[in-house]
Parts: C-alpha cells; sequence; structure tokens
C-alpha cells in the first residue's frame, strides 16, 4: 500500500471514527485522530497479523495500552476485516461485545486494557514468552502522552533492557495533551527521549502523521538487545480544524452539526489529495 | 506456635510433621518446570522468600526476574500467559494484592488469562515486622474480583495438589501460603479438588470451617473438645472462591454451632463467605468468626497473634464451648 493509498484510507477511517463516535455517544475522539496513521501504518506495513491468523503462535502482537482510543482500534480493526464494518454501530450499545475500552471478545484485540500503565508491562511478558520460545514475533504496544505518569510504565522502561528485550516496540503518540490540558503542565514528563535514552532503549523520534517515516522507524530492527521506543510526534484531533490541539475533544463527542463540519472537511482533504495526485 | 499441650495432642493424632507449604509449593514447581519448559516463575527479587533459589539454580531460563516492581510482575506474568506460557507470578501477598492489585483485576482476571498468583508468607506469617508486611486484606479484595479461583492450602499435601491444579487451570488463579512448618492434617488417600472442601474430622456440636494455617488449630481444638464429650466437625474450605457451599450448607445443617477460623481480617474474609451462604439458605445455627478484628494488630510472631486473637487449640474449644453454651 503506497502513501497515498494509507492517506486516503486515513481520511475515510476518521469519517467512520467520527460517526462511530457520534452513534455511541461517547468516545475519545482527540486521541482516536491523533493516533490513527500509527495504527494504520502497524496494521497495513508492519504487523504480522491478519484476521485469518488471529490465534497463529507467530503474530506480531499489538497491545493498546492508550486503551481509551479504542474507537480508532475498531474502526481500523473493521477496515482490516476482523469483523464487520456493521459491527461498529453497536459501540458501547447496550449488551455490544464492543465494550468501550479494547476487549479479547473482539476479534483482534489481544488483551483488554483501558486503566492505563498496564499495556508496556503485558508486553514485556510478550516479548519474554517469544524469546523463551526462539520465536521472531515483535510485540507492540502504543502509549499516550498523559499515560506516563503512571510508574508501571518506569518499572517496565528498566526491566525492558534488562531483559535486551529488542522485540519489543513502545509507540507514544506524543500529542502533548491530556484530559486537563496540556501535559506540560499537568506532569511534565520531557524531555522524553533522553528519559528512554537513559533506561536504555533505542530512541526513534517521527512525524506521527508521516507514513515514510512510521514505516522506516517501526520495520528498521534495533540494535541488538534493546528495545525500540518510537516517539511520534502527533497533533490531537489531527485532520479537524476545530478539534486539532484543543484538550476538549479529549473526549468530546460531535453534534450533528460538528460532525457535519468535520466530514465536509475530510471529503474536502480527500478530494484535494486525489486532485494533487490526479 | 504451639503450647505443650497442643503439641502432645498433634502427637497423640498422630499428626505429621511437615515443612512450610511455601517449600512444598517450590518444589512441586520446579518438578513441574523440569517436566515442562512453558511452566515460569516470575519473582520481584522474591527468590529467596519464595523459596525459589533452587529452581532458580536449577532452571535459570524458566525464572524471570523483575526486580522490586509487582505491578510489572503481575503485567509481565499476565503476558507470558497470554503467550502460552503457564506463568506464576511470586510475590509477598501483601504486596502483590495491594500495590498490583489493578494489575490482578485487569490484566489477568478480566483479559481471562490462565496465569498464577501466588501470594507468599500470607496473612501475618512476616508477625512482629507489622501491618505493611501482613496481608490480613487480600482474600476480601480478591474475592471481589470476577474470574479468579482463590486457594489457601491448609498442609503440605493440599499445598502440593492446589499447585499442581493451578499449573494446568485454563483461568486465573491465585495461591496463598505461609511459611510456618506445619503438620499434615490431610488424611491418607483425600482428594483434592478444587472448589471442594475436605471434610477433615466429623462432629455433630460444632462444625470449625476452616483455611490455610490455623486448620491445625481446629484439628487440635476438635481433639480437645471430644475428650470433654463435645463432638466437632473439621473442615478445610482450602478454596475460598468458589466456596463449597454445599460442605458448608451441610456444616450449618447438621451443627448446632458453626466457628469459621481464618488467617484474615473478618472484614471480606471467608467467614463472612460463610455467612451469607448459610443465610441466604435460611440457616442460623450459633455462629462465630474467629480471626483478625478491624484493628491495629498487636506485635508478635505469627504463633503470638495466632494465640491473642484465639487461634489455638485452647482458644479454639474455649470460643466453641462458649458457643454452645450460649
Amino acid at each position: 500500500m503506497t502513501d497515498r493509498d494509507l492517506a486516503l484510507k486515513s481520511l475515510a477511517l476518521r469519517r467512520r471514527l467520527l460517526r462511530l463516535i457520534h452513534e455511541a455517544g461517547a468516545g475519545h475522539t482527540g486521541g482516536g485522530l491523533s493516533c490513527l496513521d500509527i495504527l494504520n501504518v502497524l496494521y497495513h506495513r508492519v504487523l504480522n497479523v491478519s484476521p485469518q491468523t488471529v490465534d497463529a503462535p507467530t503474530r506480531d502482537r499489538y497491545v493498546q495500552s492508550k486503551g481509551h482510543c479504542v474507537e480508532a482500534l475498531y474502526t481500523v480493526l473493521a477496515d482490516r476485516g476482523y469483523f464487520p464494518d456493521a459491527d461498529l454501530d453497536t459501540v458501547c450499545h447496550y449488551q455490544s461485545p464492543y465494550v468501550g475500552h479494547p476487549t479479547r471478545k473482539i476479534r483482534g484485540v489481544e488483551m483488554n486494557t483501558g486503566a492505563l500503565g498496564h499495556g508496556l508491562p503485558i508486553c514485556l511478558g510478550m516479548a519474554l514468552a517469544a524469546k523463551l520460545d526462539g520465536a521472531s514475533y515483535r510485540v507492540f504496544t502504543l502509549l499516550g502522552d498523559g499515560e506516563l505518569a503512571e510508574g508501571s510504565n518506569w518499572e517496565a522502561a528498566m526491566a525492558a533492557s534488562h531483559h535486551q528485550l529488542d522485540n519489543l516496540v513502545g509507540l507514544l503518540d506524543h500529542n502533548t495533551l491530556q484530559i486537563t490540558g496540556h501535559t506540560r503542565e499537568v506532569m511534565a514528563n520531557e524531555p522524553l527521549d533522553e528519559k528512554w535514552r537513559a533506561f536504555g532503549w533505542e530512541v526513534r523520534s517521527v512525524d506521527g502523521h508521516d507514513y515514510a517515516q512510521l514505516t522506516a522507524a517501526l520495520t528498521t530492527p534495533p540494535p541488538k538487545g534493546k528495545p525500540l521506543f518510537v516517539l511520534a510526534h502527533t497533533v490531537k484531533g489531527k485532520g479537524v480544524s476545530f478539534m486539532e490541539n484543543v484538550a476538549k475533544w479529549h473526549h468530546g463527542v460531535p453534534s450533528e452539526v460538528e460532525l457535519a463540519q468535520a466530514l465536509t472537511e475530510l471529503t474536502a482533504a480527500e478530494a484535494k489529495l486525489r486532485e494533487v495526485h490526479a | 506456635m504451639f503450647t505443650p499441650a497442643a503439641q502432645a495432642m498433634a502427637a497423640q493424632l498422630g499428626l505429621k510433621q511437615g515443612r512450610a507449604n511455601l517449600e512444598a509449593f517450590a518444589e512441586t514447581l520446579q518438578t513441574l518446570a523440569q517436566a515442562d519448559r512453558n511452566v515460569v516463575a516470575v519473582t520481584s527479587d522474591s527468590r529467596g522468600s519464595g523459596k525459589l533459589a533452587p529452581y532458580g539454580k536449577a532452571l535459570p531460563r524458566q525464572i524471570i526476574e523483575v526486580g522490586i516492581a509487582e505491578q510489572n510482575l503481575v503485567g509481565i506474568t499476565a503476558g507470558l500467559a497470554a503467550c502460552g506460557k503457564k506463568a506464576f507470578g511470586v510475590s509477598p501477598s501483601c504486596f502483590l494484592t495491594a500495590r498490583s492489585l489493578e494489575q490482578i483485576k485487569n490484566d489477568v482476571c478480566y483479559s481471562n488469562v490462565p496465569a498464577v498468583l501466588v501470594g507468599i508468607s500470607a496473612g501475618v506469617s512476616y508477625g512482629a515486622l507489622g501491618s505493611t508486611h501482613h496481608s490480613l486484606h487480600d482474600l476480601a479484595v480478591l474475592r471481589a474480583i470476577h474470574n479468579l479461583t482463590i486457594i489457601v492450602p491448609a498442609d503440605n499435601t493440599e499445598t502440593r495438589a492446589a499447585v499442581r491444579y493451578a499449573a494446568q487451570a485454563t483461568r486465573p488463579v491465585f495461591l496463598r501460603f505461609g511459611k510456618a512448618a506445619m503438620l499434615d492434617v490431610t488424611p491418607a488417600g483425600a482428594t483434592f479438588t478444587a472448589g471442594r472442601a475436605v471434610t477433615l474430622r466429623e462432629g455433630r456440636d460444632v462444625a470449625f470451617l476452616a483455611n490455610g494455617e490455623t486448620v491445625v488449630h481446629a484439628q487440635l481444638a476438635a481433639a480437645l473438645l471430644a475428650e470433654q464429650g463435645v463432638s466437632a466437625r473439621v473442615v478445610s474450605l482450602h478454596t475460598v472462591k468458589p466456596l463449597d457451599t454445599a460442605t458448608v450448607l451441610a456444616a450449618g445443617r447438621e451443627s448446632r454451632a458453626v466457628i469459621t477460623v481464618e488467617e484474615h481480617m473478618l472484614t471480606g474474609g471467608v467467614g463472612e463467605a460463610v455467612a451469607s451462604t448459610l443465610l441466604q439458605a435460611g440457616l442460623a445455627p450459633r455462629f462465630k468468626m474467629v480471626g483478625f478484628p478491624d484493628e491495629d494488630t498487636v506485635t508478635g510472631a505469627q504463633a503470638d497473634l495466632f494465640r491473642h486473637y484465639g487461634i489455638s487449640m485452647e482458644g479454639l474449644a474455649a470460643t466453641a464451648l462458649a458457643l454452645l453454651a450460649s
């Protein structure tokens, strides 16, 4: 899939994501839009996974530590054929298996997440299992900025390099915002690259909306024995002008009018993209 | 642990001196791990207190050290279990079930991975080290989490069987061990089934429903009561969840009095589980819960604390006589 194909897909999935959240009446809009490109690159270019091999012992593992952005994950999984698109209309509905945070009841979801600071330790266990089995699969987790205040991440950061887990990848959706506002004001976590390097990780900074950069960072193996941390600079609310970099869209649900405006913008962006490449 | 009179009673009953349940656990796990390379122990600087040093020496590839980081220990154990490993996360119960409770709830139980969590040196095993090191809350909090089998073995025999059960379980299991050397109370030929209590002694006046390291004291108390013409049943309620309600209800129907005994705070422990089971079935025998009250625990070794709170042959016999006379 070319970068252009991915860009077009991302625009379509952004629209789907916004419709989903509008219909569900709940969801994490800003973070979903900021991590959607990362998820698209993972599921189309990086992860050795498919709907046909959900139980294959050798598959790569992806655990979404920032579980609140589940709508983006469900949207990408539906697009990849893990379950019918129509299922997305049931997210958060009474008795739906599509809970408002990732659940293993859903095909393709590896672990139940939602409480923050859990994904990385779980992925350490998975990466250790791969090492013990001499298996070549890799293990990925997506973290959020605010989440890094959870101490469990740093327990795992220390242990990952101690155990030389070069099959482990931590991705940060670094949009610099959390529910209250700017992360630097809530609980400053910079300099993140230096922190992760000090914990023994290979650190790569990329534009989290640039498919080529993300692909290169995620597919180039880290130095032997080093876990990989990809610091993906992103924009919260990416793709919708009035949502970009606005903290209230953390879990803001678009109204009819807002949804229509957002869909118009995204459709216009798609038309422009097609025109440029025509 | 025992008064001279209790020691004499144990000898009279022929109760064989065993080792600490922790040692029986570690030895069984090593045997299992030697036979199955998928068995993995995860420790938080706890291989010494978990008696797993010999295991670590024999099977260095099957023990994972995470340092003093219990949240990480449970997350890693869950991740290993999700990828086909029979992972045993081993850490003092006081830390394991408090600091990493959220990981137990979400990563293990809610995610439904077949991980085994082993709370070592549980209850007041650490004695005079104080409340930071006591786990008198663990069963209460774990009972309130869906999808967890909770087992508190009474002796080495139950311990070995519980570890073997946990190793083949397909759902989450919590095992709780103390570190005192135990007398073996399990009758020869008894079979262990998770969720099914073991009746160690029949009796109709009073029934002691106990678990873990308190069971032997109930067993001794029953023998002492027999000398005074009182017939006491003793049950090892090794599985706290799911509770063997049939055995509990039988005790309630067939005995004039029921006494629960536990190395746990009375709030939320096995006593309350038994009480609710009896009441909901319309049974109301004379009833007493023996355990740790909701107070600042006095200082002392485990044996001191047991005696202080009435978990002893003499204490339990006196409780039974008072209850029957009430």
